[in-house]
């Protein structure tokens, strides 16, 4: 945080890292009974763990498998859009993140600068990945770095209008990404049973991230509206969907779609999956969502009313703005689970990473090797969530910035 | 009133297109023309099953459930590659049939009355392509040969399962004493197991024998012979349109048929070059396909078996690959042997 915002606070006693360290863990002989227990059955798992992932585990499993697990079927011959794909990402990723940041470079951000390019000449390798293909992924990752720092020091002469409209690129991204993974206006067609791994967890995630943000807000305004129907339209729909488990309607999705409509007509089944998940998270993000619009004084939309603003005005100019930045955290909190939830799409038998981490699994030449892929798969969720987790700090923050109150 | 009648419509339409699919008629089947019209065939599978389908590391569908599909693919469209698999979990699988989403079952399903019945999930079976029952592992050299010698032992078991309800039946009949120990996931019953907490561990025996294939000594454990239930796995269709279901089941019948005669992907052509030069071998001509209608009796091409085995091979040939000794699952023929070999494949004549 800047350094006016330090000499504002009170004055604090300046303690040694040792100092605090004593105070945290050893105050009293109770305290530093706890503390050593806990540390040393923390140590002995580490250990334990080390040695495991050292010595016994099998580790070429991930690399045998290391393209089905990210891509699943996906045609070697189209692969080559897949890359475009992520230079597109690379390319918005590191403008977003350079405009969002200016030219600051806060602990967080360096943080990430740190994994991101651990990853990058780490893993590839580690894969057994050919020489230009890691090469490939130097390269990206570099483009993302230069963009983030050369978009940080052009934000401030980028025009207010560019940047409030910034955030719209990403569906425009999500469409021309999905022309590309699907195929069509003269690009081969790769049918959707073909793509699995994280690629498709993505696709899920992303296609339910994108809309359930703007049918949650429709729901939240129908529940607090004024309109009986509208309003009970909106509690029913929101009840009846946090009252089922996602599995059920997930099932209910494969299942009854099948049935009423015939063979060709139903949507693919990974559409099926992908809109039973925005239904879904649509209802929880509603309710998020509600808690800000509750969280804005009454006395807000009476002053801009007064001030001759129109219904429409009053949300999108007053409240909104204010209730998205209360409602962010939970918001944020419902996405990372919603990435989550796409495992359970293995049950219905899609090929995300769960269900082809499954069908490695199953592959004889494998058999018995499910620690060291669960354990891959956790750390590639754990990756992504950290991923939205820094994303929505950031964001946070510079929402938060005309605050008064210091968000530390 | 003219709104609701609106919005019935398309739900009426939609019965009608649904009920008009499911009837066949004769031997132009409204499956088998609708396969060929999409030049494809979708298939039901697993897809999580050791030996039976599985992906492999270059992204494809292996396995003899997978084989089966691939054979039935080459004898309906000439084309043993024209199968897109579709992975069903066994709560969804004959939904999936009934509503047409896939053209059949290839995927672990056990024939049994309550699966054929009308009253029950009302699909046609095609035979019997694996014969797997309830078996036992015990470490090789513990003296147990028989269930018998497992009187005061104590046995692992997957909870909740058929198996434990199988296992408990069976015992108490002959009235063997033992402890089950019970766990919640496979990975934990088998490392009790392995941990020497149990002198044997049970469940399906193909199950048993492809989580064998990853144990550190694979040798060093045993199935035993005793069988403690009947899990005949058949791939299914639906019942509505019999001539697709005769299809299928001639077309399997034809790879264990082909097993009886000798006849394997390798030789396939020069025993078609033989036949085509004897006229004498009257039987072996009708079953290739060089005289008669078979093919044409059951609506498929006249050579329709010698496409289904230049795809994936006899009987006997996809079972080794797969399962059998030259796979890492490695189990014995077992029941699945042809008839004459002391097994339960049996395909009626070809005549």
């Amino acid at each position: 945080m800047s350094s006016s915002r330090h000499q504002q606070l009170p004055p604090q006693e300046q303690l040694s890292a040792l100092e605090t360290l004593r105070l945290a863990c050893f105050a009293n002989p109770l305290d530093g009974l706890i503390s050593l227990a806990l540390i040393s059955a923390v140590l002995a798992a580490a250990w334990q763990l080390l040695r495991w992932a050292l010595l016994q585990a099998q580790w070429g499993v991930i690399a045998a498998n290391s393209t089905l697990l990210a891509l699943g079927r996906y045609p070697e011959p189209q692969r080559w859009r897949l890359w475009l794909l992520l230079w597109l990402l690379s390319t918005v990723a590191g403008l977003s993140w350079g405009l969002l940041r200016r030219q600051s470079w806060p602990r967080n951000d360096l943080l990430a600068t740190a994994v991101l390019t651990g990853l990058t000449l780490w893993a590839p390798a580690a894969v057994a990945q050919p020489l230009a293909v890691q090469a490939h992924w130097w390269g990206l990752t570099a483009w993302l770095l230069l963009l983030r720092s050369s978009a940080g020091a052009m934000a401030a002469r980028v025009p207010p209008p560019v940047l409030q409209c910034w955030a719209l690129l990403w569906p425009v991204v999500y469409v021309s990404g999905m022309g590309l993974i699907a195929g069509g206006l003269g690009l081969v067609r790769v049918p959707s049973p073909l793509w699995g791994g994280l690629l498709l967890t993505l696709i899920e995630a992303c296609f339910a991230m994108l809309l359930c943000l703007p049918l949650g807000l429709a729901l939240a305004l129908g529940r607090s509206s004024g309109l009986p129907l509208l309003r009970m339209g909106a509690v029913a729909y929101i009840e009846f969907i946090r009252g089922a488990p996602l599995i059920t309607l997930l099932f209910l999705g494969q299942n009854i779609l099948g049935f009423l409509l015939p063979g060709g007509l139903s949507p693919d089944r990974i559409w099926r999956a992908a809109w039973v998940l925005t239904v879904f998270a649509s209802a929880y993000v509603a309710e998020a969502l509600r808690a800000g619009l509750a969280a804005i004084p009454r006395g807000q939309v009476e002053a801009a009313r007064s001030l001759g603003l129109n219904t429409a005005q009053t949300l999108s100019h007053v409240v909104l703005p204010q209730a998205i930045k209360v409602a962010l955290p939970a918001l944020v909190g419902q996405f990372i689970s919603l990435l989550q939830d796409t495992t359970l799409l293995s049950l219905i038998g899609l090929m995300e990473l769960l269900g082809t981490a499954r069908t490695v699994l199953a592959n004889p030449e494998f058999l018995g090797r499910n620690a060291e892929v669960y354990v891959v798969l956790a750390l590639l969720f754990w990756c992504c969530c950290a991923a939205l987790g820094l994303g929505s700090r950031a964001l946070e923050v510079r929402l938060n910035r005309q605050r008064s109150v210091a968000v530390r | 009133m003219p709104r609701k009648q609106a919005c019935l419509l398309p739900l009426l339409v939609s019965a009608l297109a649904i009920s008009s699919c499911s009837r066949g008629d004769g031997p132009s089947s409204g499956r088998l023309a609708m396969v060929r019209s999409r030049d494809q065939l979708l298939c039901g599978v697993n897809g999580k099953l050791p030996g039976f389908s599985f992906v492999d590391r270059t992204g494809t569908y292996r396995g003899l459930d997978v084989e089966i599909c691939h054979a039935i693919a080459a004898a309906v469209l000439g084309d043993g590659s024209k199968v897109e698999f579709r992975e069903l979990n066994p709560a969804e699988r004959f939904t999936a049939l009934a509503s047409g989403e896939v053209d059949l079952l290839s995927r672990n399903t056990s024939y049994s009355l309550s699966r054929e019945a009308k009253g029950g999930n009302n699909v046609a079976f095609a035979p019997v392509v694996f014969y797997d029952g309830q078996g036992m592992l015990v470490p090789r050299g513990s003296g147990i040969n028989s269930l018998s010698d497992l009187n005061g032992q104590s046995i692992c078991v997957l909870s909740g399962t058929t198996s434990e309800l199988n296992l408990a039946n069976r015992l108490r009949e002959r009235s063997i004493r033992y402890t089950p120990l019970k766990y919640q996931t496979a990975d934990q019953t088998f490392t009790a197991y392995l941990q020497g907490r149990c002198a044997a561990v049970t469940s399906d025996r193909s199950g048993l024998a492809a989580k064998r294939s990853s144990f550190p000594v694979p040798e060093a454990h045993v199935l035993l012979t005793d069988q403690m239930s009947k899990e005949p796995l058949a791939p299914a269709s639906v019942k509505a349109d019999t001539a697709w279901a005769d299809a299928l089941r001639w077309i399997i019948y034809a790879l264990m048929q082909a097993e009886e005669l000798g006849i394997t992907q390798a030789n396939i052509d020069t025993r078609v070059a033989e036949a085509r030069a004897d006229p004498n071998q009257a039987d072996l001509r009708r079953f290739l396909g060089i005289d008669g209608d078979f093919g044409q009796q059951l609506g498929l091409a006249p050579d329709f078996v010698v496409r289904a085995i230049k795809a994936s091979g006899n009987y006997g040939e996809l079972f080794e690959r797969n399962v059998g000794s030259a796979s890492p699952i490695g189990l014995e023929r077992g029941l699945n042997k042809p008839w004459n070999q002391g097994g339960l494949l049996y395909a009626p004549p070809f005549r």
